[in-house]
Order: C-alpha cells, then sequence, then structure tokens
C-alpha cells in the first residue's frame, strides 16, 4: 500500500459528502438529547413517585433498555415499524426515535440520581410554602437536579454523538458514512477513516473540556 | 382562640413509635417553645403541624381547619403557616429577592411588582435590603437564616413554626436571629418554636413543652417550667442546658 495522500480532503469534498451527514449526526444528537432527557426526567419522576403502578413500569423500561446493545435497538425498530404500521418510516426518522427512546432510559439515571442529590429539606421547603407536588418539582427540585448533573448529562450526550455513527447499520447518512462514501469514491478508505477519527476526536475533545471547566464552575457555586 | 391544636397525635415510623399521643395548643398571639432532649421528636412534632410529616392517628386543626382531613386543601392550608428549618432551606438556584417572591407569585398569585414591594420591605425590616440581588450561597448563616424568616413572613402567616433556626449557626449568629424572632413574638405573632434558647423562651414564650421519647412530658406556663417543673427528666434536662 502506498503513502497516505488526504490531498482530496478539501472544501469541495466537506460540501459535497461531509456536510450533510455533520447536519444528520449533530441533529441526531440533538433531539435525542433534548428528548431523552425530557422523557429521562418523566420516567426519573416516575421511578421516585413511591407509586408501585408509576414506578415499576419506569424501572422495568430503564432496565431492559440498558440491558441490550444500542444497535440491536436500532435495527429492531428500522425492521419493526413497517412490520407494525404497513409502512417504511425511513432510516433517518428510525434513527432520531430509536435514540430518543434508548438515551432516555441513561438520561433518566442521571436525572434520578440528581433528584436525589436535592435534600429532603427543600422539598419540605417548597411544600410549606404552599407549593404544589408539581410546582415543587418544576420550580425547586428539577432545575437544582439538572443543575447538579450538567456535566453529567454533557458527558452523556459527547457518548450519544460518538454512538451515532451506529446508524451505519440502517444506511442512514451521518459524519461517518460521508467520510466513508468520500473514501470509496476517491479510492483513499484508509485516509478516509483516519480523517473521521480526527474529526470525532477533535468535537468529543473539545465538548470534554468544556464540561471539565463547567464541573469546575459548579464546585464553587456548591 | 385555639391558632394551632394538636389532639392525641401518634406517629409510626415502621414500629417505631415517634410520637405518642401528643396533645397541646397555641392560641392566638402566643409563642410556645418547644424543647426535649435530640430525639426526643420535636421536629418530627412540628413538621406535623402542617403536614410536612403524615401521622396516624389523632387530629391537628390549625384556625378551625383540621390538616389531616380528606377534604382539606393543604398546599391552600401551608400556605398560611409559616415556617422555618433548622439549615434554613433557602432556595440556593434562585437570588435572595426570588426566594422572597416565588410562594407569594405561585400560590398566592400576587403580582411580579406586589411581591417585590413585599420583598423589598421584609428584607429591610430584617435588615438585608443591600442583598436582595445575591444569591444564598453568597450570605452568612445568620442572614441566611433572616431571609428564610422573611421568606416565610412574606406569605402573611397566621402563625409561624420554627425547628432550631439558630442551632445551626456560629454563635456570634444568633443574636441577630434571636432579635427578629423577638420582635415578631413582641407584635403578637403566634410561633411555635422548637428551641433551646432559654433566654429567648424566658422573654417571650407563654408556655414550654417538653417532649422526651415521643412524649409531651411537661406543658407549663413558663414561670412554672422555670420555677419548678414537675417532671424529674425536665429537671435532668434544664439543668444539663442551663449550665452552658
Ligand atoms: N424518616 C425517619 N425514619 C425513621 N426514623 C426517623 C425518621 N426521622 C426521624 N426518625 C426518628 O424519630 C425520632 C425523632 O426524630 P426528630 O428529628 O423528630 O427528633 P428531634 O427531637 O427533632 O431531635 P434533634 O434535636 O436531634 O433535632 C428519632 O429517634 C429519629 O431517629
Ligand atoms: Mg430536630
Amino acid at each position: 500500500m502506498g503513502a497516505l495522500d488526504i490531498s482530496f480532503f478539501n472544501a469541495d469534498l466537506v460540501s459535497k459528502f461531509l456536510w450533510n451527514g455533520f447536519v444528520f449526526s449533530i441533529q441526531l444528537t440533538l433531539v435525542a438529547m433534548a428528548g431523552g432527557i425530557l422523557i429521562g426526567t418523566l420516567l426519573a419522576l416516575m421511578r421516585l413517585s413511591g407509586r408501585a403502578w408509576l414506578a415499576l413500569p419506569a424501572a422495568a423500561y430503564v432496565n431492559t433498555m440498558r440491558s441490550v446493545p444500542l444497535v440491536m435497538v436500532i435495527l429492531w425498530f428500522f425492521l419493526l415499524i413497517p412490520f407494525v404500521t404497513g409502512r417504511p418510516l425511513g432510516a433517518e426518522w428510525s434513527a432520531i426515535i430509536t435514540f430518543t427512546l434508548f438515551e432516555a432510559a441513561y438520561y433518566s439515571e442521571i436525572m434520578r440520581a440528581g433528584i436525589q442529590s436535592v435534600s429532603r429539606g427543600q422539598v419540605h421547603a417548597g411544600n410549606a410554602l404552599g407549593l404544589s407536588y408539581a410546582q415543587t418539582m418544576r420550580l425547586i427540585i428539577l432545575p437544582q437536579a439538572f443543575r447538579n448533573m450538567l456535566p453529567v448529562l454533557l458527558t452523556q450526550t459527547i457518548i450519544l454523538f460518538q454512538d451515532t455513527s451506529l446508524v451505519y447499520a440502517i444506511g442512514a447518512y451521518d459524519l461517518l458514512k460521508g467520510f466513508e462514501t468520500a473514501g470509496k469514491n476517491f479510492n483513499r478508505p484508509v485516509e478516509a477513516y483516519l480523517l473521521a477519527a480526527a474529526v470525532y476526536f477533535v468535537i468529543c475533545y473539545s465538548l470534554s473540556s468544556v464540561v471539565k471547566q463547567l464541573q469546575a464552575k459548579i464546585a464553587i457555586v456548591r | 382562640m385555639a391558632m394551632i391544636e394538636m389532639k392525641n397525635v401518634s406517629k409510626w415510623y415502621g414500629s417505631f413509635q415517634v410520637l405518642k399521643d401528643c396533645s397541646t395548643r397555641v392560641d392566638k398571639g402566643e409563642v410556645v417553645v418547644v424543647c426535649g432532649p435530640s430525639g426526643s421528636g420535636k421536629s418530627t412534632l412540628i413538621k406535623c403541624v402542617n403536614a410536612l410529616e403524615p401521622f396516624q392517628q389523632g387530629e391537628v386543626v390549625i384556625d378551625g381547619i383540621s390538616v389531616g382531613a380528606p377534604g382539606t386543601d393543604l398546599p391552600k392550608l401551608r400556605a398560611r403557616v409559616g415556617m422555618v428549618f433548622q439549615h434554613f432551606e433557602l432556595f440556593p438556584h434562585l437570588s435572595i429577592m426570588e426566594n422572597l417572591t416565588l410562594g407569594q407569585i405561585r400560590v398566592l398569585r400576587r403580582s411580579e411588582e406586589e411581591a417585590r414591594d413585599k420583598g423589598v420591605k421584609l428584607l429591610e425590616r430584617v435588615g438585608l435590603k443591600e442583598q436582595a440581588q445575591k444569591f444564598p450561597g453568597q450570605l452568612s448563616g445568620g442572614q441566611q437564616q433572616r431571609v428564610a424568616i422573611a421568606r416565610a413572613l412574606a406569605m402573611d402567616p397566621l402563625c409561624m413554626l420554627f425547628d432550631e433556626p439558630t442551632s445551626a449557626l456560629d454563635p456570634e449568629m444568633i443574636n441577630e436571629v434571636l432579635d427578629v424572632m423577638v420582635e415578631l413574638a413582641l407584635e403578637g405573632m403566634t410561633m411555635m418554636c422548637v428551641s433551646h434558647e432559654m433566654g429567648f423562651a424566658r422573654k417571650v414564650a407563654k408556655r414550654v413543652i417538653f417532649m422526651d421519647q415521643g412524649e409531651i412530658v411537661e406543658d407549663a406556663p413558663k414561670e412554672d417550667f422555670f420555677g419548678k417543673p414537675r417532671s424529674e427528666r425536665a429537671q435532668q434536662f434544664l439543668s444539663k442546658i442551663l449550665h452552658h
């Protein structure tokens, strides 16, 4: 095999092969993060509600999702949807829904720890003012839980971003797929994958640095 | 007229009985101090008053409304009962002003402006007007506790509950909080205070309740309690804390 040649990596290639994939990877990450945190918070509240009929289904959901490989869930959901609804959903939509539902399980564990990190006295203080359970949660407990857990939530999001590359299994066009396609096109697959690794590394590493700074900041506030 | 009335309240944690058939009352304008050894159930008793802790037997009536009755609108009732905690429990993610306005806006449905006006007045009253824009973590313990009292007062409470409001404070900050409480008492606020500050009790309390092992052992006018407590346990307790 000859020397590495990355001269094919130019603006034209970025706009032709990579940009769309990059946008989809980011979209997938952001939507799954927002949806995952929202659903995850609801699951966490269900588990902490003290009511078995809410807590048990939520626990079952979370534990199931956390016990199966993501790539399998991606495949299953993609194959199952046309079977159930009679219409295929498309790889992109299928990926977005799967990731949201899957990540919700992980975010829910983080939010559960976050809610438990807020002292019981805060609940008492909210209730003593006459706030309802829902108000106490929304205005007092969840903002603190969210703040305390922000670094962990972001770390999970970095993992999520890395995992988005798994959508190759159902042929969605993401950042990795962009590199792969470009590599095939220019007959430079090794260089393409190396560049892909570099890009993923730069993105994840800069996000991790942000998390570190945040952690230090939160430690000061507390 | 009774503002707070507790009738035969009993509470269990599993098989452990924390409160044993506790009855007492606090009349309008009265200050009652609750004392007793650690673990005797003082915090639990005072938290039963506004049902922050549920109880299994007995009844608590505030201003004629039964706390435990099925039809009672608990949030509405609690909004009229001010509560001050040992560890302040200010909301750390909100500014001092937001701490004071949250309940007024969300529970009493006051306008933001009205709530702020009230907040400013109360901060002035506890001597912390300059701190309105700060966050709880930036204040000393004594300042935080004064804010906590202002937060409770912002709801125009019928009565106030205090659970050892000065026991988490450094000694030099105790008086700034007690001063606010004395002033409140002299203005005629109905107060039930768990406290070991016997100077405070002597100054403003009408009655003193002594608890031990979940029981109200003594419930006597201040003069009698400090003069000649009837029970041996209260005598022992008093001699211990008055020595310090
Ligand atoms: N959630 C709980 N579960 C089980 N036991 C509890 C619980 N909360 C309190 N207790 C027990 O109930 C008893 C009374 O507690 P409480 O906090 O009311 O006492 P206290 O008089 O306020 O004590 P202190 O002076 O230390 O604040 C204690 O023996 C305590 O261990
Ligand atoms: Mg206590």
